[in-house]
């Protein structure tokens, strides 16, 4: 099986985002991860082709050229190859982005799958998956938490709210964002790292992928830190007398309840 | 003016509640058309409840290429026809399970521009405000586009009566389906409980729950809290196997924006904040006077929540009778 899984270099979500300017962040002091999601796609990759015993897991991200780590990284965790399509921006628009994602698969193969994650962490578009399926003429599914492939199908799980799941069948080659649930993600084995240091990576510029012009349709005008909580009211004393108060506060102060 | 279409989500025969704020989201400052898109069969009793919240027109969608209940990509398209029909200039939605789906598939099959997961909109000078990095950050995105889809974060925005004159038209559509995928079956939940995202209230267990049981102390106030109130899940909870994932909050978990967010037993995770941050009123319940989450709640209870919650269900329960 040829699975591609696209993998965006993101900031750890533990790390301090350091506002520059109205609307771009240091990218140079802060810690940069695989998109946690991405990463439920490439070890459900790396474990059909682990379990077919055949196949090749290509890790394809569209980044600056510091995302060759989250290359590695992806390599590190079983991918046997990666694709980097570099651009300027980390802040790319998702119509831009899937079409240089499925550029850069074409020219290197055909996919019987390919994962994506539910959503990336520093923009939270939720919708290149979409796009790339679409450009693809492939089916997307999102959020999947249970796969099986049977028969050229791929059955999926996708949660609907308060724990209850839909099943969905789709052809192959599809598109499928993975999340939580759908498996463990392994940690990477220092063998593995030093391994992955050897395994190839195509390098391409975005603007080598003839992709046709486009006006971006949705302009980030500001980027602000989110307003912080501060100076918390603390309630004191015996419980009951604190639960009243909360009570009170919430009713009368607030108007929650 | 612009002319607004909003997808009403109808759960068990009514209109969910949280469509109202996208109603009004889609009201604006006043002056906009707007357009309630129905696509179940409907009952009547949501006419009057759209009406109230500044609906103008009612538009039943009716499929005559297929059954949209099994196929999401034809929904998405017999939606994308309703909004060509009506020459709709932007289409709101909920950044429920099914918005953030259906919304992404439009957008794609359109291939016009979509922002997920609002927390502000402003129709007059169509920008709109959402997270970036996992809740650190807000965003303001201008919409340069004559169409674009927004879904809304439930709760997000407060809700606001503004009652009008309706009338309901039905449109049928003729999109066939594309045959991409097939809902073939859908698992219902056991609990049948809230859905957190769409939830009012939330009271979360942490680690120190220490056993699934447990939870029942949650449920248990969750009941008295009101009939809108789910109950979460730290990640170390659900990881400890006392909560199952569907019920976690945070940055690997669900984005929940209730009124209210009850906090029992945790430490305030950045993480664990990714998810719940833009809450209204956040209360905090943690033994530990040095605890980080008290740096970041709006009321904060230093003491046992093993103490505290069972108190809380009884003194709502006194007052309530
Ligand atoms: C990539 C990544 C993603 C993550 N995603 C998520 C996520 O989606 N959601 C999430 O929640 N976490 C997530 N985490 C984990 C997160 O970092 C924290 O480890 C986790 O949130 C801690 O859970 P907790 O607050 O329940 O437990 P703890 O950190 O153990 O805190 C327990 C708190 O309870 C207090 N306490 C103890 N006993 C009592 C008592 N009887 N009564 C009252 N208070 C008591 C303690 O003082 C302590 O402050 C993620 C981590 C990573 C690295
Ligand atoms: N620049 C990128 N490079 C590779 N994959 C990406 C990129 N941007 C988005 N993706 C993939 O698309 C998914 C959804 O992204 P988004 O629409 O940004 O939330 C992510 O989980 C990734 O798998």
């Amino acid at each position: 099986m040829q699975i591609y899984v696209c993998v965006k270099h993101v900031p750890d979500t533990a790390a301090n985002i350091k506002i520059t300017g109205n609307d771009s962040f240091d990218d140079t002091t802060c810690k940069f991860v695989i998109n946690p999601y991405d990463e439920y796609g490439l070890e459900e990759a790396v474990q059909l082709v682990e379990k077919q015993g055949q196949g090749e897991v290509v890790a394809v991200t569209v980044g600056k050229e510091a995302a060759m780590a989250s290359i590695r990284s992806a390599m590190a965790l079983g991918a046997h190859r990666g694709i980097l399509v570099k651009t300027d921006s980390q802040f790319l628009s998702s119509t831009l982005t899937a079409r240089a994602l499925k550029a850069a698969i074409e020219q290197d193969g055909a996919p019987d799958i390919i994962f994506t994650g539910k959503g990336s962490v520093d923009t939270e578009g939720f919708q290149t998956q979409y796009r790339l399926a679409a450009a693809m003429d492939m089916a997307v599914v999102n959020e999947v938490v249970d796969l099986k492939i049977d028969n050229g199908q791929a059955i999926v799980e996708k949660e609907i709210g308060s724990g209850s799941r839909e099943v969905l069948k789709m052809k192959l080659p599809c598109v499928i964002g993975a999340t939580k649930g759908l498996n463990i993600p392994r940690y990477p084995k220092f063998p593995d790292i030093m391994k992955a240091k050897k395994k190839p990576v195509k390098e391409t510029d975005i603007a080598s992928l003839g992709l046709e012009s486009l006006p971006d349709r949705v302009e980030l005008l500001n980027l602000e830190a989110m307003p912080e909580r501060s100076d918390a009211k603390m309630l004191e004393g015996d419980v009951k007398e604190t639960v009243t108060e909360l009570i009170r506060i919430l009713k009368e102060d607030q108007k929650v309840l | 003016m612009a002319k607004v279409g909003v997808l009403i989500e109808i759960e068990n025969g009514e209109v969910k509640e949280t469509e109202f704020s996208v109603l009004t989201a889609a009201c604006g400052d006043g002056g906009n058309e707007v357009f309630a898109i129905v696509t179940p069969e409907n009952t009547d009793a949501a006419a009057s409840v759209l009406a109230e919240y500044g609906a103008n027109k009612i538009v039943h969608v009716v499929s005559q290429g297929g059954d949209i209940k099994v196929s999401p990509d034809l929904e998405a398209r017999v939606l994308a026809e309703a909004v060509k029909k009506f020459e709709l200039d932007m289409l709101l939605g909920l950044a429920s399970a099914k918005g953030r789906d259906l919304f992404a598939r439009m957008a794609a099959f359109m291939d016009v521009p979509l922002v997920s997961d609002c927390t502000g909109i402003d129709l007059d000078t169509k920008t709109v405000r959402k997270s970036h990095f996992s809740g650190k950050t807000v965003a303001t995105l201008k919409l340069e586009s004559e169409l674009f889809l927004c879904t809304i974060r439930p709760n997000a925005i407060e809700a606001r009566k503004t009652p009008v004159q309706t009338q309901t038209v039905i449109f049928e559509a003729l999109a066939a389906d594309p045959g991409l995928t097939k809902i073939i079956d859908v698992k219902e939940s056991a609990g049948g409980n809230v859905d957190l995202t769409e939830a009012s209230i939330i009271i979360t267990g942490g680690r120190p729950i220490d056993s699934s049981e447990n939870y029942k102390m949650l449920d248990e106030c969750a009941a008295q809290l009101g009939e809108s109130t789910a109950v979460g899940a730290s990640r170390a909870a659900v990881d400890a196997g006392f909560a199952p994932h569907s019920m976690q909050v945070g940055q690997t978990g669900k984005t929940v924006s209730p009124k209210l967010y009850i906090g029992c037993g945790l430490s305030g995770s950045v993480q664990h904040f990714a998810g719940m941050k833009t809450s209204k009123v956040i209360v905090a319940i943690n033994t530990d006077k040095d605890a980080p989450i008290f740096a970041k709640c709006d009321y904060g209870i230093i003491a046992d929540m093993f103490d505290v919650v069972p108190m809380l269900t009884q003194v709502l329960k006194e007052q309530g009778e």
